[in-house]
């Protein structure tokens, strides 16, 4: 919401008196927040209403083009400009030779790639003037009132005065400050001086209107419908004060009867409407809810298709004539023919207004009134200041007689306001008497009231523009909000509570921490996929955004490898070749997130147990350029060892998505107590080369993904070994070299030894690996180092010789043989 | 040949001596390794030297004559030891400044850069902001990204319809009935998770990843980080809010910083507020919103709003991490482009 200083002044005429810098703060306080405050109204000396005479397409360039404008000396001058929103006939500020104009910008006679410019046209901008185009739209340049005076001063045909604008942010919960009368009314009890409301001073001519029959059908949607009717209408221009002040509040001038329902909207904050009273057939309108596929041609010649929600004026044939609250009907429009019109000041339900103007994407200042809820006690004001303007402007003549049609009207009652409750909710001490105080100019009328335990109370009625207003904690905002937010004491408050990271929390940190330490560096990827981002398979279960903004961020991911192994093609395709990184992050639903999220998913999900969510869960990925799958393992047994797990290991097995003979899975012991057994927590290997091919990324990228929540969970469910203090005795190592297929995991093989070893097993390292042709096809041998030590004593050479014969033929019973050196 | 069998005077003793002692002067001197010196050692002070020799023959000397004899043997003893030992350390010396030589290493001859890893600034901005308000006594809660209706709008007084929805640009997702579940909007439903889960006093900020149906640019992102307050106790006020927030600004961002809470409207807060953290130079940065918790909202999740009062704020993560490390562009923060987080 904009307002002008001078407008705020016609409602309280002792504000002029303060500093705008001071009224800004003071309206930002109120939660009226400024977002910008122009001076306006600085003279621009050699800036001349010039007319436009014709419009020529520049030679030589395409973005320019050549005007030929009157200055009012009787002499065509051409002018290159880069706007193209004029036509021949319209009135613009021109900037002649020597001018100056916003920004300090000098103008000079000067030629334009080849074409001469004789002065500038000017936009609204370059005048320092409020620019009223839509966001993101050209402004252009400014076109003058037509009844601006050709070659005199173009500031003093804008009617420029000093004046201070100020651009407000206005809370949704406020209708009242969407009109010029309401921010005066804040600001006024702010400053604690007098606001008037206008009391508009105009006749009532001619013999009474005639009679006007309305039926309102819908009586929570129509709170009232009022009409005048206005006679002898001459649609011409406004004067320019009134389209000045349209334009300074960011609307463009149309004509009187629309800049003049524009102006009482903008200063009252009730939006009207003229039909032209001889097109409504019988002089008959309806308010009724339209019916399913019900039509409209609007003003805007748009055929419209309505709905059931959404309100409509019908006439004596139950035909639809306007979209209540949100646009007027193309036949009933106002036109140049119109003599008599009837305007209309009624009040429409927020919630339909808002449906409707959504649905249809028809947003208009009306509509973001209706939407906030209009003062219902403003209608007979607002008419009452139509006419009076019409009248100023010879626009039209006022009928005696107001039609008004009542819909239901909900009671208002007095608030019971306890004073405590007010003081102990904003930390104030205020006595019940400077509440009164406080709120009383704001249009609250307050009385004593006394609670059943007899502490003292207000009774506080509420203004009709305050809708917002409706029980005991918005009037203590209202006061609170009065008195200054800035002005409560700031206490931090003393509680009995302990603050801290919960234990998987401090491992998720320090997951991250390891993670960094090991050379990885955090990344984060959209949780959006594209649909052709998932395997088939996995699309069904898919979590699939119902209103996406575009279709490739439609998906939710179901795992963090579509993201990253994006991330690995952006950093090669920037030749950025050792890309090592790691992510966590959410995914949602998708078989693989389901495999690998365990018994327990439901209850880490909170909402995922009942059915009522779908299953979300926290995953780590870490991705690896350049690295092949032994990598990853690493990665993974050495994150593991960080966070304290001895029992992490991995199995082999193809993989959705990844190398199908170089991947697996992540396996964890978890559980608790004898529940206790190693569980796939999630997927390694290599991405898959094909994978990598679409995304150009040479082969291999080493990748693993696990589900976070399950690790940590079973860290902090591992029992943590009793201390054992380090042997006295010396240990003994011997290396056993196997020749093994290659179908038999080294995993698995040193399982079979480390059980066979027994008890004395200290350690068991795998050191060699080894292909050759003496070993034979699908062979290789596998050296492991062994070591052995006892707590108690030195073992004998016997006692090692016998875990030796153990591990060697445990091993036989795999298929593996001893190769002896 | 013993040295007892020698048979000499102690005059040519005296001479034997003297020419021992250039002898060695001379091997001494041609010793030009530390193993040649050794070995002119063994010749010299061995016990098959001439000089072991002589000493034995002292045993003939008369007694008048031994101790004299006995003297000048240990003297040329003693000059021969001092000479080995100032050309052994001489030796020692130059072989050292050999070895040196050819030890020599380039300590810049730095192969590859350091792999070191990087965490992501929303990450530090995020720990920065719980550890703060960890030591203010708060405990840190999460809760879904995909959460419920009811959650993330209904039970925060935005009822069915209400045109406050519409000021979140909502992404709903295809489960249960249509619009019953979507990408949150914002981390206040972990206040409604909260509340209905643990009874008052409560004490928590919820950070976490938030969703809005927009387009990527500069200054927007469709996901996005936020971080939430929450105080439920007896007696809190709106003055104690505006205590936190003055608390955690001069904290965060340092002495000299101030803040200020201005009117504002949200459904679920009552009063609401804007709050902004003003710089030492007088500006002033817009940072989040904040109030006190509308007692409906208590009632929705079952506390009673008059036994029990308390407030909210949360502000965005992203943008304060983008001022702390002077980042201009919201989309770096997600691409994963190496040169932008090794930065960090």
């Amino acid at each position: 919401m904009k307002v002008l200083l001078s407008w705020l002044g016609e409602f309280a005429g002792d504000l002029l008196e303060h500093d705008p810098a001071t009224l800004a703060e003071h309206l930002s306080d109120l939660g009226l927040s400024v977002e910008e405050m122009i001076t306006m109204g600085a003279a621009f000396d050699g800036v001349v209403v010039a007319k436009v005479l014709a419009l020529r397409p520049h030679p030589d360039a395409d973005r320019i083009q050549l005007v030929d404008v009157d200055d009012g000396t009787g002499n065509p001058r051409q002018v290159c400009c880069g706007a193209f929103n004029m036509q021949a006939g319209d009135l613009v500020p021109l900037a002649t030779d020597g001018a100056v104009v916003a920004g300090g910008l000098k103008i000079k006679r000067r030629k334009l790639r080849g074409e001469w410019s004789e002065g500038m046209l000017c936009s609204a901008e370059e005048l320092e003037l409020p620019d009223s185009s839509a966001d993101g739209e050209d402004p252009g340049i400014l076109i003058l009132p037509s009844t601006a005076e050709l070659g005199s001063d173009a500031a003093e045909a804008l009617a420029l005065e000093h004046d201070v604008l100020f651009d407000l942010e206005v809370n949704p919960n406020r209708p009242d400050a969407m009109s010029v009368a309401g921010v005066a009314r804040d600001l006024a009890a702010r400053l604690g001086v007098p606001f008037a409301m206008l009391q508009p001073d105009v006749a009532e001519v001619g013999k009474a209107a005639e009679q006007v029959s309305i039926t309102i059908e819908e009586p929570d949607f129509c709170r009232h419908f009022t009409v005048r009717t206005m006679r002898d209408v001459k649609v011409g221009s406004s004067p320019v004060w009134l389209a000045r002040r349209l334009l300074a509040l960011g609307m463009r001038p149309v004509n009187a009867i629309v800049d003049i329902s524009n102006f009482v909207m903008l200063e009252l904050g009730q939006p009207t409407h003229a039909f032209d009273l001889d097109k409504i057939d019988r002089n008959t309108l309806a308010v009724r809810m339209a019916q399913d596929g019900e039509q409209l041609v609007t003003l805007d010649g748009e055929t419209r298709t309505l709905s059931a929600q959404d309100g409509l004026i019908v006439g004596s044939q139950d035909e639809p004539l306007s979209l209540a609250g949100v646009m007027g009907g193309a036949s009933t429009e106002i036109s140049e023919s119109t003599t008599t019109a009837l305007i209309e000041a009624a009040w429409w339900d927020p919630m339909t207004i808002s449906r409707t103007s959504r649905r249809l994407g028809l947003r208009s200042e009306a509509s973001a009134r209706f939407e906030r809820g209009v003062d219902p006690e403003i209608a007979e004001l607002a008419l009452l200041r139509f006419a009076e303007l019409a009248a100023q402007t010879s626009t039209a003549s006022l009928a005696p007689g107001t039609v008004i049609a009542k819909g239901s009207e909900p009671p208002s009652l007095p608030v019971r306001v306890r004073a405590d409750r007010v003081n102990a909710m904003l930390g104030t001490e205020l006595a019940g008497k400077e509440m009164v105080r406080l709120l009383e100019p704001m249009g609250f009328e307050v009385g004593r009231s006394s609670g059943e335990g007899g502490e003292s109370g207000l009774s506080v009625s509420i203004p009709s523009w305050r809708p917002d207003c409706a029980t005991e904690i918005d009037i203590v905002e209202e006061v609170g909000r009065a008195y200054g937010y800035s002005r409560i004491a700031k206490v931090v408050p003393l509680f009995d509570q302990r603050g801290g990271l919960s234990p998987s929390q401090q491992l998720r940190r320090k997951t991250a921490d390891m993670l960094v330490g090991m050379g990885l560096s955090e990344v984060m990827s959209l949780p959006f996929l594209a649909p052709e981002d998932l395997r088939d398979e996995d699309r069904t279960d898919a979590i699939v955004v119902t209103n996406p903004l575009v279709s490739e961020e439609s998906v939710m991911r179901q795992s963090l490898r579509e993201g990253m192994t994006k991330i690995a093609a952006y950093n090669h395709a920037r030749r950025i070749a050792d890309a090592r990184f790691f992510e966590i992050g959410h995914v949602f639903s998708g078989e693989f997130a389901k495999v690998f999220a365990g018994e327990e998913a439901a209850s880490e999900t909170r909402g995922a147990e009942d059915g009522s969510l779908p299953q979300e869960s926290e995953h780590l990925g870490v991705l690896l350029c350049g690295a092949e799958a032994g990598e990853a393992v690493e990665a993974w047994l050495k994150l593991c060892r960080l966070l304290g797990v001895t029992s992490a290991s991995v199995r082999n097995g193809a993989q959705p998505g990844l190398h199908p003979t170089r991947s697996g899975e992540l396996l964890i012991a978890d559980g608790e107590g004898s529940r206790k057994a190693a569980s796939a927590v999630g997927v390694i290997g290599e991405i898959d080369p094909q994978v990598l091919e679409q995304h150009d990324i040479p082969a291999p990228v080493a990748y693993f993904e696990a589900n976070l929540s399950r690790v940590l969970k079973a860290i902090e469910h591992q029992d943590t070994p009793p201390y054992t203090a380090p042997t006295k005795f010396p240990s003994s190592d011997i290396d056993l070299a196997f020749a093994v297929s290659d179908q038999i995991p080294a995993g698995d093989l040193k399982a079979v030894l480390t059980e066979a070893a027994g008890e004395c097993l200290a350690s068991i390292v795998l050191f060699d690996i080894f292909r050759g042709e003496q070993l034979g096809e699908g062979m290789r041998s596998l050296a492991f180092r062994l070591r052995f030590e006892a707590p108690d004593r030195t073992l004998t050479d016997e006692e090692v010789a016998k875990a030796r014969q153990r591990c060697i033929e445990a091993a036989k019973a795999t298929g593996a043989s001893l190769r002896e050196s | 040949m013993t040295p007892k069998q020698q048979n000499i005077s102690p005059e040519q003793l005296r001479y034997e001596l003297a020419e021992i002692i250039s002898a060695s002067r001379v091997a001494i001197a041609d010793a030009s390794t530390s193993d040649a010196l050794d070995e002119a050692k063994a010749e010299m002070l061995g016990r098959s030297s001439r000089l072991a020799a002589l000493r034995s023959a002292i045993g003939s000397f008369s007694a008048d004559d031994r101790p004299e004899a006995g003297r000048i043997c240990n003297e040329t003893t003693s000059e021969i030891t001092a000479l080995l030992d100032a050309r052994h350390s001489e030796l020692a010396k130059a072989e050292r400044a050999e070895l040196l030589k050819t030890e020599r290493a380039d300590l810049t001859e730095v192969i590859g850069d350091p792999k070191v890893g990087h965490s992501h600034i929303i990450t530090q901005t995020r720990r920065a902001l719980e550890d703060l308000f960890v030591g203010m006594g708060y405990a840190v809660a999460d809760g879904p990204e995909i959460d419920t209706e009811w959650n993330n709008f209904t039970a925060l007084n935005f009822p069915l319809g209400h045109p406050a929805r519409d000021m979140y640009d909502t992404l709903y997702v295809n489960w249960g009935e249509p619009m019953s579940t979507m990408l949150r909007t914002h981390t206040s439903p972990v206040q409604v998770r909260t509340m209905t889960s643990q009874p008052p006093p409560i004490a928590v900020v919820a950070p976490g990843r938030c969703f809005r149906r927009d387009t990527a640019d500069a200054t927007h992102m469709p996901v996005f980080h936020q971080i939430e307050g929450l105080l439920i106790d007896r007696d809190i006020s709106l003055g104690h809010l505006a205590g936190t927030i003055e608390a955690f600004t001069t904290a965060f961002f340092g002495e000299g910083f101030s803040s200020r809470l201005r009117p504002s409207y949200f459904p679920f807060t009552e009063p609401s507020a804007e709050f902004d953290i003003q710089r030492p130079d007088g500006s002033w940065l817009e940072l989040g919103g904040c109030g006190m918790v509308h007692p409906n909202v208590l009632e929705a999740c079952g506390i009673d709003p008059e036994e029990w009062t308390g407030f909210a704020f949360g502000f965005g993560i992203d943008r304060l991490a983008m001022i702390r490390y002077g980042v201009d562009d919201l989309r770096d923060l997600w691409s994963g482009d190496m040169r932008f987080l090794r930065q960090f």
